[in-house]
């Protein structure tokens, strides 16, 4: 569904993604796993189209068609999405707005059934407005809540865990497993061994370049314990 | 007759409820350029509205104890393209009365129109008001809108006004709002204008908090594009123990617009405490960047992000 060839990034003058590839199936969970700063978050901007992080080298292919100069718009409406690690306040829009704003087909139950898989109660949430009397933790479940009623066809999840307690993880991962039984190929960033887990594919970035591909489980193991470019080993 | 009818139906086309006017517990007037159209009073309030050359005395008053139940609606315009209207409002709430009040100011079609409202709210202790004035203008820009108003806030006594200009072209607005508080008296006013064209946004809010534990918030949310400019300066001083301040300027600029804030805070005792923010500047990128990854088109994510801030 996803290639990437070859993708080098630079940002103010520094190179921050090299000779990235690597391929995302439909319908899988793909972890991608690193330390912090290694580049997985430029990875999720790049694959979404942001503003500052076009390639200078390298393609991105998503069902067979080269995407790496569409404007975000463009991809979104092709079917990717991406769920912000630091998601955006807004003044004024209800978090019913914001839920139904990639909706193709607008339906009241799914905008409840959307927050209760995030655990929040659609009474309470759905006039609240997304601004900034929103926690951390709420902001991220609404995140999720959007990405479940657009439906899309590619969902970058950028650590989808931070800023969520241990009792609403287990929640979250379900959650995440749902998207992909309903038809959601889900690219699933994050740190933390334990969730990368879920994925089936996985690769591992660091210091801007992907060092390792292959099973989930092996991934994590080489993470854990072998991966010199992550800064327990140094 | 037919002024009043054509007012009320310009009031409706911009947003307005007509019904409002015919209901015996609402009480309203009813203003084209310097002539009064209808009135009513209510129960424990008096609204009396006295035509004067070149202009409208009006004066208001909420007799001691009184809850208004219904809001107040103020309906003030100038249906033709040319003309001038000044109004004098003196507004008295008295001890422990409270009400609401609604004041839209329409405009249709000004080529060469000048609105100017001179006002002073006295709000005894414990008394209330929130005053709201919705204004609508045309496209065509030929307007000039000049609010000067003065506000005394009594003891445990609250004011919250809401200015918004976001629909039709603003012209040349200049306001001009100065408000003082006693003990734990309360001070909120906030301006929301949308700036198109060559529009010019001058607007100077000023709270004074002089008695203890008084309160005061200053926000505004401005856009402009296009050539239009603003300028928005919003002053809080405290100058009495636990009294508490804040200003809070958001401006949006798109296109040759230019804007400017001037937060003025000044703390004049030991135990007092104002703070401020204020952000400038294009629409955040990140906050378009988010809308867009759901499909919508950057001058879509623009406008939905400033129907936002100015809702």
């Amino acid at each position: 569904m996803l290639k990437i060839e070859n993708l080098n990034i630079r940002k103010d003058d520094r190179v921050i993604l090299r000779e990235i590839g690597l391929a995302v199936n439909s319908h899988e969970i793909y972890g991608i796993l690193g330390p912090n700063g290694a580049g997985k978050s430029s990875l999720a901007y790049a694959i979404m189209g942001c503003n500052g992080y076009r390639p200078y080298q390298g393609k991105i292919i998503f069902d067979g068609e080269e995407i790496t100069d569409l404007p975000i718009w463009e991809r979104a409406r092709l079917g990717i999405t991406l769920a912000w690690q630091h998601e955006a306040r807004f003044e004024g829009i209800t978090v019913e707005d914001y839920l139904m704003l990639g909706m193709k087909k607008v339906e009241g139950g799914e905008l409840v059934e959307a927050l209760k898989n995030v655990l929040l109660d659609p009474k309470e949430y759905l006039k609240r407005k997304v601004d900034k009397t929103l926690s951390g933790g709420e902001r991220k479940r609404i995140e999720l809540a959007a990405i479940f009623t657009m439906r899309p066809r590619l969902a970058i999840l950028d650590e989808p865990d931070s800023g969520i307690d241990m009792l609403a993880l287990d929640r979250i991962i379900e959650f995440i497993r749902d998207l992909r039984d309903r038809g959601t190929t889900v690219i699933l960033i994050t740190h933390r061994a334990d969730v990368a887990r879920i994925a089936k594919r996985a690769a591992l970035i660091g210091e801007g370049y992907l060092v390792r591909e292959g099973s989930s489980q092996e991934v994590v193991e080489y993470f854990e314990n072998r991966c010199l470019v992550c800064p327990q080993f140094r | 007759m037919r002024d009043y009818r054509m007012m009320v139906k310009a009031y409706e086309e911009a947003g307005g409820t007509p019904s409002i006017f015919k209901d015996p517990k609402t009480a309203h007037l009813v203003v084209n350029q310097n002539s009064v159209l209808g009135s009513r009073s209510t129960d424990g309030l008096t609204l009396a509205a006295r035509e004067k050359e070149g202009g409208i005395d009006v004066d208001l008053r909420v007799d001691e104890g009184i809850r208004v139940a219904n809001p107040v609606h103020l309906c003030f315009g100038i249906l033709p393209k040319e003309g001038r209207q000044e109004i004098k409002l003196n507004a008295l709430i008295k001890n422990g009365a409270e009400t609401t009040i609604l004041a839209h100011c329409v405009f249709p079609n000004p080529l060469k129109v000048q609105h100017i409202m001179d006002a002073t709210y006295v709000l005894e202790d414990r008394a209330a008001l929130k005053y709201e004035e919705v204004h609508y203008h045309g496209l065509t820009g030929g307007i000039e809108v000049i609010p000067r108003t003065r506000i005394r806030v009594g003891k445990h006594a609250s004011i919250r006004t809401n200015f918004t200009l976001i629909r039709g072209r603003v012209g040349r607005l200049d306001i001009d709002y100065q408000a003082e508080a006693d003990e734990n008296g309360i001070i909120e006013m906030v301006a929301k204008v949308y700036g198109h064209g060559e529009d010019e946004i001058r607007i100077r809010e000023s709270g004074r908090l002089f008695g203890r534990g008084a309160r005061g918030l200053i926000k505004s949310r401005i856009a402009v594009r296009e050539m239009a400019q603003s300028e928005v300066i919003s002053e809080i001083a405290a100058s009495a123990p636990d009294a508490r301040g804040h200003v809070d300027c958001v401006e949006v600029v798109q296109g040759e617009a230019k804007a400017k804030a001037v937060p003025l805070v000044s703390v004049l005792h030991e135990n007092a405490q104002v703070t401020h923010e204020a952000a400038i500047g294009r629409v955040n990128q990140k906050e378009l960047e988010t809308l867009m990854s759901r499909g919508l088109k950057e001058e879509e994510a623009v406008e939905l992000i400033i129907g936002g801030m100015l809702k």
